[in-house]
């Protein structure tokens, strides 16, 4: 029987892309493919943060309750997207929720496992947080757009 | 001796640029809460104007006053033209109240378009906000009437919520299609949304074109559009095949009388349409 890793896969994705095989090993080692239904719950606000997701195929809404609105949308996530980040800053813990908008299929990574791996090497830990620093200058962009508000008529 | 007005006209530049000729409107359809289409017919039955796709027209509500509205609809049924607008002023307010049967003047078609013949060959990109879409339309009309000399096309189109989503019939008619990608986008939404929401931006790092070979036509708020053609840039589509349309307080029409200056150019005459490495430099510069 052929055992397929994920390696290729990881290696292949437009947010690992460049780099170094060592570090896709290591990070492999962290990986394991994921499927949701539609209408699923992948995390709630408040839950422990212990995984992040690149998603390769669906839809997921990163959302929060607000009062007096309901259930808010803040944020789709689809293919190639990271989704989540809280794994990576202490106390670990979801900020919001995340509910899949359509079938959805992914990569998780063990978010405690990849931490050690970090600080053991700095290298490693290096070029994971400059790809998700650039996750998050993009989705800060994003919402300052938002809260500008651009296409409301004062409403 | 003959005012530049009537030398344009002389010399057949503008049929009589500053007369309007009137329109009958022969259906309002809310489109929607503060935004609505009118569509217009010449009141002789005759041939009206020809238009190219991001033209507009000086629409006159008469006894109240005259603003400049981008043509929306398919240059392919003309003399029968639409318009879209949002209710924002005494004018626009005015005309939400006009009914079919009503009469409107019409000065135009003005301005520059969409540059669709030269990108034959070309993936196109466009991307709508908000209202903006109004003025792509008959853009879109026009390549998907002409389908087979362009690659792929590509619409992103964002705005504020679900229900500001415009032409959302037609939106779904050309999703159907399998020869052109349409990704919608709302900044916000209620759980029930089942697509995406986010920034419009967003959705160019991973939108399916050729970015060597890509054209794109912009229109939206122009913060909008400066972050789009930023995103754009990035992904390597050359700065003089992007375009965007810019809005400004027009009021003759054909440059003469200044109230659309944007810093060396009118806006009326040299736009509305510009390649973006004509104005990037004076984009988000408060003094122009």
């Amino acid at each position: 029987m052929t055992v397929h890793t994920l390696e290729p896969i990881i290696q292949a994705t437009p947010f690992f892309q460049g780099m170094e095989d060592r570090h896709i090993e290591l990070i492999t080692g962290c990986a394991r493919n994921v499927r949701f239904d539609e209408g699923v719950t992948i995390f709630h606000e408040g839950d422990a943060a212990d995984q992040f997701y690149l998603i390769r195929g669906g839809l997921v809404a990163v959302q929060f309750m607000v009062p007096h609105r309901g259930l808010t949308t803040i944020l789709t996530v689809g293919e190639g997207e990271i989704l989540g980040w809280s794994w990576l800053f202490p106390p670990y813990r979801w900020h919001f929720d995340a509910r899949t908008q359509q079938p959805t299929h992914a990569l998780a990574f063990d978010g405690k496992c990849l931490r050690t791996k970090c600080e053991d090497d700095h290298d490693l830990g290096y070029e994971i947080f400059k790809r998700f620093m650039q996750v998050v200058n993009e989705r800060l962009e994003s919402t300052r757009l938002q809260l500008l508000d651009i296409y409301g008529n004062n409403r | 001796m003959a005012t530049i007005v009537e030398q344009l006209a002389t010399v057949g530049l503008v049929p009589e640029p500053m007369l309007s000729t009137p329109y009958r409107i022969q259906r309002v359809k809310q489109e929607t809460d503060d935004t609505f289409t009118l569509e217009l017919a010449p009141a002789d039955s005759g041939e009206g104007h020809a238009f190219a796709p991001g033209q507009f027209n000086m629409l006159y509500v008469y006894g109240v006053g005259e603003v400049p509205i981008s043509i929306s609809s398919d240059p392919g049924d003309s003399p029968v033209i639409q318009h879209t607008t949002r209710v924002v002023g005494t004018v626009t307010k005015a005309m939400r109240l006009l009914k079919r049967g009503d009469m409107l003047g019409i000065r135009g078609p003005y301005g520059t378009h969409w540059p669709v013949e030269n990108a034959t060959g070309r993936d196109i990109v466009i991307v709508a906000g908000g209202i903006g879409l109004a003025p792509l339309r008959p853009a879109l009309y026009r390549l998907m009437a002409q389908r087979e000399k362009y690659r792929k096309i590509v619409l992103l189109y964002g705005t504020r919520t679900p229900e500001d989503i415009l032409y959302r019939h037609e939106l779904e008619h050309w999703r159907g299609k399998f020869d052109l990608e349409i990704q919608v986008t709302v900044d916000r939404a209620a759980s029930t949304w089942r697509s995406n929401v986010g920034v419009v931006t967003s959705m160019i790092p991973r939108a399916p074109f050729d970015p060597s070979n890509t054209a794109a036509f912009i229109c939206g708020p122009e913060v909008m559009m400066r972050f789009t053609a930023m995103e754009l840039q990035k992904r390597g589509v050359a700065m003089d095949r992007t375009f965007v349309s810019m809005e400004r307080n027009m009021k003759c029409g054909i440059g003469l009388c200044g109230h659309c200056q944007f810093g060396p150019v009118f806006t009326c005459k040299d736009g509305p349409v510009f390649s973006f490495d004509r104005i990037a430099a004076l984009l988000g510069r408060a003094e122009v």
